[in-house]
């Protein structure tokens, strides 16, 4: 690899100077002239018929702007996927805290009041509040049969493999639904004016997302549409699809006042209307020889999708087709399926099912040893996938990695297998008993299957009047490092210091449409986009003579601004083309699911206090393969922020349903752990650069949330000798069950 | 009730303002002094996103009644700086990728600068303690923890 | 924020007096706020009742803590950040001190302080084990004048407490009678810092050669009072800590307290983490026994 300048080195946080003194810019820190706020009324019944809406006492209604259904120029929907998700319910509700009026006024202070002032009244319908209970029907609540989406994979012949089986062993496992608790809640400024249009600012991953729903709910012309993106604190999925609710909010608002209207949430409203990750239910059948081949697995994945779809089909997708693990499968069938319930719909959080379905196949590996008297890492060690092996979907592996080396260092760095046998010796009778597992797995970079091509997404650079070279993509920043690593990657391939490069402005009306920020992508596909963007900024540089065989930053600013004072502009577009070789077969799940994958083996050691029941994780180890670091600290910082994400969904995080509704809408009641909770986490990388990836990059902002949990487990499991299998695992569930005894579901054949 | 005049230093600057006794300090703050840099993340003193000093105490602004800050003196993060010449903490914070999406920031960076008063070199114990009531859901700690011990390091050495 | 600000009056007499002449002159009208990390919470999230608050936070005689030889008085102003860096405190009551540093976090306890904490009598607070253990007597003035009582009698039932109209706690009393006295305090929440307790216990002990002389052990989160566990105790006095008698103390204990289901935990996770930490507790108190 030539050497690298930028790229690969940890230069400082784009907006780093901004955000540490207190001078970066979020929603609610911005104020128009004359602008009003908004707010939600909301159900609170899991399911019925709106009979009666009343307006009571004591408020100043003629002050107020009320917006209901009807009030939709266009479609009252949110469309994403589907077009199931109304913008404000018209005659049904089916989730707890469903919006259906809104508010706004210019005090914001008599909101609460006038929100709790509209009483309205319903006729309840039966409701369904679990996988089990959409599946048997109780009620239907969506479609025909409750089902948003259903996949099948099927790979070799699952049903013939059983009998050639030595052992075949069953297990189920759960998974909870997890609150993303950005830092910073939902909010966002809208601004209508009859000439110039609709315009949205707003905390949220995908401006583009947005203008689409909101162009079909307000029929408007999409270039009368303009959203732009502000400082946001914090996203992990959860403001990938929302912001388009509470945009559309704020715009109806906004257009019936003919002021500008803010509406924020604060931390209850965030929690309790909001999305969460999907709860899952995953039921595993394998045969195994005796010698520890995986003969076959049958897998069942069920998501609870809440009231609408959403994004319940894709979210689905990427669990299905990680739910087998970083093994070859000579023999597989997943056979999956997401569920309407009336909850609030749950969407995109860090891992989009795969956190789900990897957590399930890790665990069930270490009840397969268990059954046939294997270690932990022999049983891996026979099945890992590596290059010239197929997954599950068939797609082969093309690079060299050396899943059994990632285990090794894993291990070696955690001193597991010494630990292990300690802990073994010292733990009966012990009050704090100590356990230590691990999880391999892998991520998908990037959009399932043709999802890239499908996007056709386009980056540009451009170069300003004053010669202020800047990246124009609609890619967010949230905390992930966007800024940073783009603006690397376009310095490095520019030959310019990394201070010279800009990002434009997350703004609609200025940038191109470089897909979504979420799967992954960010860094390695548009990273891709953005470097050929400068190559083609550079060559048109060279090409017209303004710039000679080498140059200094300064040069190189000179030259981009006379282009711009000769010519006009200087721009370059970059064009999304897929790699030849991805084949992808979107009706029988088959082929290249993703254009790559990193790799990875996590550690976790824990303790478990026999008095209390209380779990503390003393060590984490987190090893992975990601093609190639292109920040250190960056990379580093997501991998330890992604662990104690997942640290958090296996012990910590539990959101209490009370009939569809967030019962434990606080941060008093819903935990994320603190400062005192989280244990030294030491991350390695290693790099197999893949080539259609920015400077060799892969993906790397999902991948550290699928393996904290289920290592996590595997240790408790170490440590008391009790099979756990639902997350998330708190003390109470460990107290009932070692008051239980234990039962291991194998068969021997 | 009728607003009422309240006095505060804030970041060395006496301010005189009228407001309602129970407007919260937070909103005083980034509503009335348009210091925006203290941010409200749960309104429930769980989260330490609105922490400020007042008269060198770590508090959460958001459960302080302006009424009570009359006459104190308070550091919010735009206090923190020398002018164009960052604190340690900020330095560092900067320099080992303390801030990811910057909404715990300024309650982080403010925590730090009252640990490193009350422990000018911090063990990790101490560290960890000593943010606490700082919740971060980005960065997972640890680059934190090495900010501190950065800044610890660099305030030493001026 | 659920609450509008031009709803609430809000005075500072700014002396203690000026603060129970008010509550005298204009019963039930005002509630005493000190800390306010328990009333603005409320008045955040749009509950709080109450639309006249009068201020305690700059009324400094209740931020006193005085001493003698054999007592220790804390103002109820103080708050938990004084506590637990208080000298004679961490020495003399070293679980209050502990509970002290255990309550909120850092920022919080810089603002919350102890007759806040105790008057706002929920049945997890921290500090009233400790209180219990160490029999404590709170102080309670009005305009009328002051009373003492045990501390141990001041909660009545669930977020009911003695404190009569127009009453403030202004000080807590201990005596400096437990050096060399075995000490325990635990506490068992979410995580390690800014949590609820589902259990947390205090206890202080001084053995007689193998035989309990004196146990003084108090109970959060399990009742709906804090609870000073005084027929566990009765069972262990005078006998020594054999299997038997920890085994018999865990069931007597068991009966002693009441726990519930709530959004924090379950009935049965609070009822066997308190026997546990009971067992805990007399195991290390057995332990503590110094050779002969």
């Amino acid at each position: 690899m030539r050497k690298e300048r930028i790229v690969g080195t940890p230069v400082l946080r784009k907006e780093g100077m901004a955000k540490v003194r207190g001078a970066a810019r979020y929603i609610d820190d911005i104020a128009l002239s004359g602008m009003i706020y908004g707010a939600t009324v909301r159900s609170s019944i899991p399911r019925g018929r709106i009979l009666k809406i009343e307006f009571g006492e004591g408020i100043p209604w003629d002050e107020f702007t009320i917006v209901g259904a009807k009030d939709i120029p266009g479609e009252n929907v949110i469309a994403l996927i589907n077009k199931d998700w109304p913008c404000l319910a018209s005659e049904f509700v089916n989730h707890p805290e469903e919006p259906i009026v809104l508010l706004a006024h210019p005090d914001r202070h008599l909101l609460p009041r006038a929100v709790a002032a509209v009483h309205i009244e319903y006729e309840p319908l039966p409701s369904v509040h679990s996988i089990e209970e959409s599946e048997r029907g109780d009620a239907i609540v969506w479609g025909e049969d409750n089902v948003f989406k259903k996949f099948l994979i099927n790979k070799g012949d699952v049903d013939a493999a059983w009998e050639h089986a030595d052992f075949i062993v069953e297990g189920e496992y759960t998974t909870g639904a997890q609150e993303h608790l950005y830092i910073e809640n939902n909010g966002v400024i809208a601004v209508y004016a009859a000439d110039e249009g609709l315009t949205i600012w707003g905390s949220m991953q995908c401006p583009f997302y947005v203008h689409k729903s909101l162009v079909s709910l307000t029929g408007l012309p999409e270039d009368r549409v303009r959203i732009i993106q502000v400082e946001t604190g914090g996203a992990f999925g959860g403001k990938e699809d929302y912001p388009s609710m509470i945009g559309a909010h704020a715009a109806l608002l906004a257009m019936k006042s003919g002021r500008a209207v803010k509406i924020m949430y604060d931390r209850m409203e965030d929690m309790v209307a909001t999305t969460k990750r999907h709860p899952s239910r995953t039921r595993i059948r394998t045969a195994v020889t005796k010698d520890g081949k995986l003969l076959a697995a049958d897998i069942d994945f069920a998501l609870d999708g809440g009231a609408y779809s959403t994004l319940s089909s894709t979210v689905l997708s990427r669990g299905t087709i990680h739910a087998g693990g970083p093994y070859c499968w000579p023999n597989i069938r997943v056979r999956s399926k997401a569920f309407a319930t009336n909850c609030p719909p749950h969407g995109a959080f860090r891992g989009f099912g795969a956190p789900q379905s990897l957590f399930a196949i890790e665990r069930h590996m270490v009840r397969v040893a268990q059954a046939i008297g294997l270690r932990p890492d022999e049983l891996r060690r026979k099945n890992f996938l590596r290059q010239g092996l197929t997954t599950s979907t068939g797609q082969e592996i093309r690079e060299p990695v050396d899943l059994n080396h990632l285990l090794s260092r894993a291990l070696t760095l955690s001193d597991y297998h010494a630990k292990r046998e300690r802990f073994d010796r010292k733990n009966a009778g012990a009050r704090k008993k100590k356990g230590i597992g691990f999880a391999a797995f892998l991520h998908g970079s990037g959009f399932t299957g043709s999802g890239e091509r499908n996007l056709k997404s386009v980056a540009a650079m451009d170069a300003t009047a004053d010669g202020k070279l800047r990246v124009l993509v609609s890619s967010t920043e949230f905390g992930q490092g966007t800024n940073t690593i783009l603006c690397q990657i376009a310095a490095e391939a520019l030959g310019v210091d990394y201070d010279a490069v800009e990002m434009a402005q997350p703004d609609t009306s200025v940038v191109p449409n470089t897909g979504p920020t979420v799967a992954s992508r960010t860094t390695m596909i548009v990273g891709k986009l953005v470097h050929s963007a400068a190559l083609g900024l550079k060559q048109t540089l060279q090409t017209s003579g303004l710039l000679g065989e080498s140059w200094t930053t300064k040069e190189f600013c000179e030259a981009a601004r006379e282009h711009v004072a000769k010519y006009g502009a200087l721009r370059s577009n970059s064009r999304y083309e897929a790699p030849p070789d991805v084949y992808w077969d979107d009706e029988k799940y088959r082929g290249e699911a993703y254009p790559a994958f990193a790799w990875a083996v996590y550690v976790a050691e824990v303790t478990v206090d026999m008095i209390t029941y209380g779990v503390t994780v003393d060590d984490f180890v987190a090893v992975q393969e990601v093609g190639h670091v292109l920040n250190p600290v960056l990379a580093t910082g997501q991998i330890e922020g992604g662990v104690a994400q997942g640290i958090g969904y296996a012990l910590y995080e539990k959101v209490e349903w009370q009939r569809g509704r967030m019962a434990n809408g606080q941060m008093t009641n819903y935990i994320i752990p603190t400062t005192q909770d989280i244990p030294p986490i030491r991350v390695c990388f290693e790099e197999l650069p893949f080539a259609h990836g920015a400077y060799g990059a892969k993906g790397i902002g999902e991948l550290p949330m699928d393996g904290p949990a289920p290592a996590i487990l595997n240790a408790v499991s170490h440590a008391t000798g009790a099979d756990f299998n639902s997350i998330p695992l708190m003390p109470e569930d460990i107290c009932l069950r070692l008051r239980q005894a234990v039962s291991v579901g194998a068969v021997a054949v | 009730m009728i607003r009422q005049t309240f006095s505060i230093r804030v970041n060395g600057e006496l301010r005189t303002l009228e407001a309602y006794p129970m407007e919260r300090l937070l909103d005083v703050l980034r509503d009335d002094l348009g210091l925006t840099g203290t941010k409200e993340g749960c309104g429930e003193g769980e989260c330490g996103a609105c922490s400020v000093l007042i008269n060198g105490d770590l508090v959460n602004s958001c459960l302080v009644p302006i009424a009570q800050a009359n006459g104190t003196e308070i550091v919010t993060i735009e206090g923190v700086a020398d002018g164009e010449r960052l604190h340690p903490a900020q330095q560092a914070f900067l320099e080992c990728g303390g801030a990811q999406c910057g909404m715990c920031t300024p309650g982080m960076i403010v925590a730090t600068v009252h640990l490193l008063k009350k422990h000018s070199q911090p063990n990790t114990e101490q560290i960890r303690e000593g943010l606490n009531g700082n919740l971060c859901r980005c960065t997972g700690y640890m680059r934190i923890f090495e900010a501190v011990e950065k800044a610890a390091e660099l305030g030493r050495l001026r | 924020m659920r609450s509008c600000p031009a709803e609430y009056d809000f005075v500072s007499p700014g002396s203690l007096a000026g603060v129970l002449d008010l509550l005298h002159r204009e019963p039930g009208e005002w509630l005493p706020v000190a800390g306010g990390t328990e009333v603005m919470v409320q008045y955040s999230a749009g509950r709080l009742g109450a639309r006249r608050l009068v201020n305690l936070w700059d009324v400094a005689e209740l931020r006193r803590i005085s001493e003698t030889p054999e007592t220790l008085t804390i103002g109820g102003g103080c708050t938990f950040a004084q506590l637990r860096e208080h000298a004679s405190i961490r020495k003399h009551f070293p679980l209050l001190a502990q509970a002290a540093s255990w309550t909120g976090g850092i920022a919080n306890q810089n603002r919350a302080t102890i007759a806040g904490n105790i008057v706002n009598a929920s049945p997890a607070a921290d500090s009233p084990p400790a209180l219990l253990a160490y029999e404590a007597e709170v102080e309670l003035i009005s305009a009328r004048g002051s009373r003492r009582m045990p501390y141990a009698d001041f909660h009545l039932g669930y977020k009911r407490t003695a404190l009569a109209q127009g009453e403030l706690l202004v000080a807590i009393h201990l005596q400096k009678r437990f050096a060399g006295w075995f000490s325990y305090g635990q506490k068992t929440g979410a995580r390690n810092a800014q949590a609820i307790a589902k259990v947390c216990i205090a206890g202080v002990g001084r053995l007689l050669g193998d035989r309990v002389d004196a146990l003084h052990i108090g109970i959060g989160a399990v009742a709906p009072t804090p609870l000073r566990l005084r027929r566990t105790e009765r069972a262990l006095l005078g006998s020594p800590l054999t299997e038997e008698a920890v085994a018999i103390a865990r069931q007597i204990l068991s009966s002693e307290i009441a726990p519930i289901d709530d959004i924090r935990s379950s009935a049965e996770y609070r009822r066997c983490v308190a026997a546990n930490l009971l067992e805990d507790l007399l195991r290390s108190f057995a332990a503590s026994r110094l050779p002969e």
